[in-house]
């Protein structure tokens, strides 16, 4: 109960802090806004290049809208030295993982719904029977992104270059999850049924599993630094 | 029959690389006992407070709190301890109460409303409970941290300048609240440039110096030229 009470405060505190200052929220819409644009331009309106893309270009949105969102996870603790604050907490730090975890989820999960939402206005695309598939490969890949960029976050928080070295440690941990989800993401919009990607989904459904749990395993070790 | 000290340290020795900062401390703070650590910018203070707070961890030395090791058995020494540090732990987008709910409930002792009201009236913040910390000043945020050692009931305090940025209503308080602590036998450790009222807080008076405690002498008797002297004979940046 007392596990269950932690993690939820610590999500509680990270969207109640974003939704008052919308610091992250509004710089994220923004950008993601701009790529839309950028790839709109890029791409053209050749449908047949567009299909063959699209899938490349959505996760590519995700993944640099998460870049921005996951790295700036522990910045808030910087100041007035909060993360000392929950280093002396007592008891499983794993609590404060997970909070992070669903706070960042939550955070992604309405970006990509924006991005998702102006990407079928902005290529025109009829997502039909795809939709219900596409929302499992997106939940399933944000879990794989969120998980591993919440740990990292924390890993380099106090570290000078830590802009640089959040990318560089994340992006090559989350090629099982990258390679799933854009080869699932592929089928479905060609219109292939769920079960097509199974084997795709099942690889998703293994790594989320495997980095939230090295996440609950390592991050009380990450925070004592 | 002796009990052992509240806090221990032991030869600690503290190295950030090539620069030693502590070269031996050994310190003992016995419950329903107060000390005043003195010394000079870097001397190593705030390092002291630290390793005994289990924020670092000592390069060499044993320190021991409420019967506990610091370095092997850290969670259990976290839930005896009081520390408020340089920092004010406070978020700015959070109002005084959201934020000490949020520290009481990630500590495992979820404050109710009352108690929330209590300790918010205690540093005269009760008024202002509800408006975000983003607006208060520095004094108010340290105020509000202050509010957050009366939610919880530990038996170490360990306070970093306690009385920087209080108004004379707060210091007085905070001398009011430190006096109880120790009369419920809990042990208090400061740290300090101020030879003003926080001493009066003080049982002993401790001089940092060369990365060593160059004096450990008794408040009592001692007047303010007295410490001001001493002060000059063992710290390093004395007159």
């Amino acid at each position: 109960m007392s596990f269950a009470r932690r993690t939820l405060v610590v999500a509680w505190k990270d969207l109640l802090v974003e939704r008052r200052s919308k610091e992250t929220l509004n710089a994220l819409l923004f950008f993601s806004l701009l790529l839309l644009f950028v790839f709109q331009f890029a791409l053209g309106p050749d449908r047949e290049r567009l299909a063959g893309a699209l899938p490349g270009v959505l996760w590519l949105g995700f993944i640099l809208s998460a870049l921005l969102a996951l790295g700036r996870t522990f910045l808030i603790e910087r100041e007035h030295d909060c993360w000392e604050g929950l280093l002396l907490a007592p008891g499983d730090k794993s609590a404060i993982y997970l909070g992070k975890l669903g706070a960042n989820l939550m955070l992604m999960a309405v970006v990509e719904t924006l991005v998702l939402a102006l990407f079928v206005v902005f290529f025109d695309i009829d997502l039909g029977r795809a939709f219900p598939g596409l929302a499992l490969v997106v939940a399933l890949g944000t879990v794989g992104l969120g998980s591993v960029g919440t740990l990292f976050a924390a890993m380099t928080a106090h570290v000078r270059a830590r802009e640089v070295l959040f990318p560089v440690l994340l992006l090559p941990v989350q090629i099982p999850v990258l390679l799933a989800t854009v080869n699932a993401t592929e089928a479905l919009l060609l219109g292939e049924p769920l079960g097509a990607v199974a084997h795709w989904v099942k690889l998703l459904a293994a790594a989320d599993v495997v980095y939230v749990a090295v996440g609950l395993l390592t991050f009380d070790v990450v925070l004592e630094g | 029959m002796t009990t052992e000290p509240l806090i221990r340290l032991r030869d600690v020795r503290k190295e950030f690389g090539t620069q030693i900062v502590l070269a031996g401390v050994s310190l003992d703070v016995r419950g329903g006992e107060a000390i005043a650590l003195l010394g000079g910018n870097g001397a190593g203070k705030t390092t002291v407070l630290k390793i005994v707070a289990t924020v670092l961890r000592p390069t060499a030395g044993h320190v021991r709190i409420a019967g506990h090791d610091a370095v092997r058995d850290a969670e259990a020494v976290r839930g005896q301890l009081g520390f408020v540090g340089h920092g004010a732990w406070v978020y700015d987008d959070l109002t005084a109460a959201e934020n000490l709910r949020f520290w009481t409930t990630l500590g495992g002792r979820p404050a109710s409303e009352t108690e929330l009201g209590i300790a918010l009236a205690a540093v005269e913040l009760d008024r202002v409970g509800g408006a975000r910390v983003r607006t208060f000043s520095a004094g108010m945020k340290r105020r509000l941290s202050l509010a957050r050692l009366t939610l919880f009931s530990p038996t170490v305090l360990l306070l970093d300048e306690p009385f920087a940025g209080l108004d004379q209503r707060a210091k007085k308080w905070l001398e009011g609240h430190l006096e109880a602590f120790k009369d419920r036998g809990g042990a208090l450790l400061m740290v300090t440039h101020s030879f003003g009222r926080e001493l009066g807080v003080a049982d002993r008076i401790a001089i940092l110096a060369g990365g060593r405690i160059a004096l450990d002498t008794p408040r009592a008797g001692l007047d303010p030229d007295d410490l001001q002297r001493l002060y000059a004979a063992h710290a390093e940046d004395g007159p």
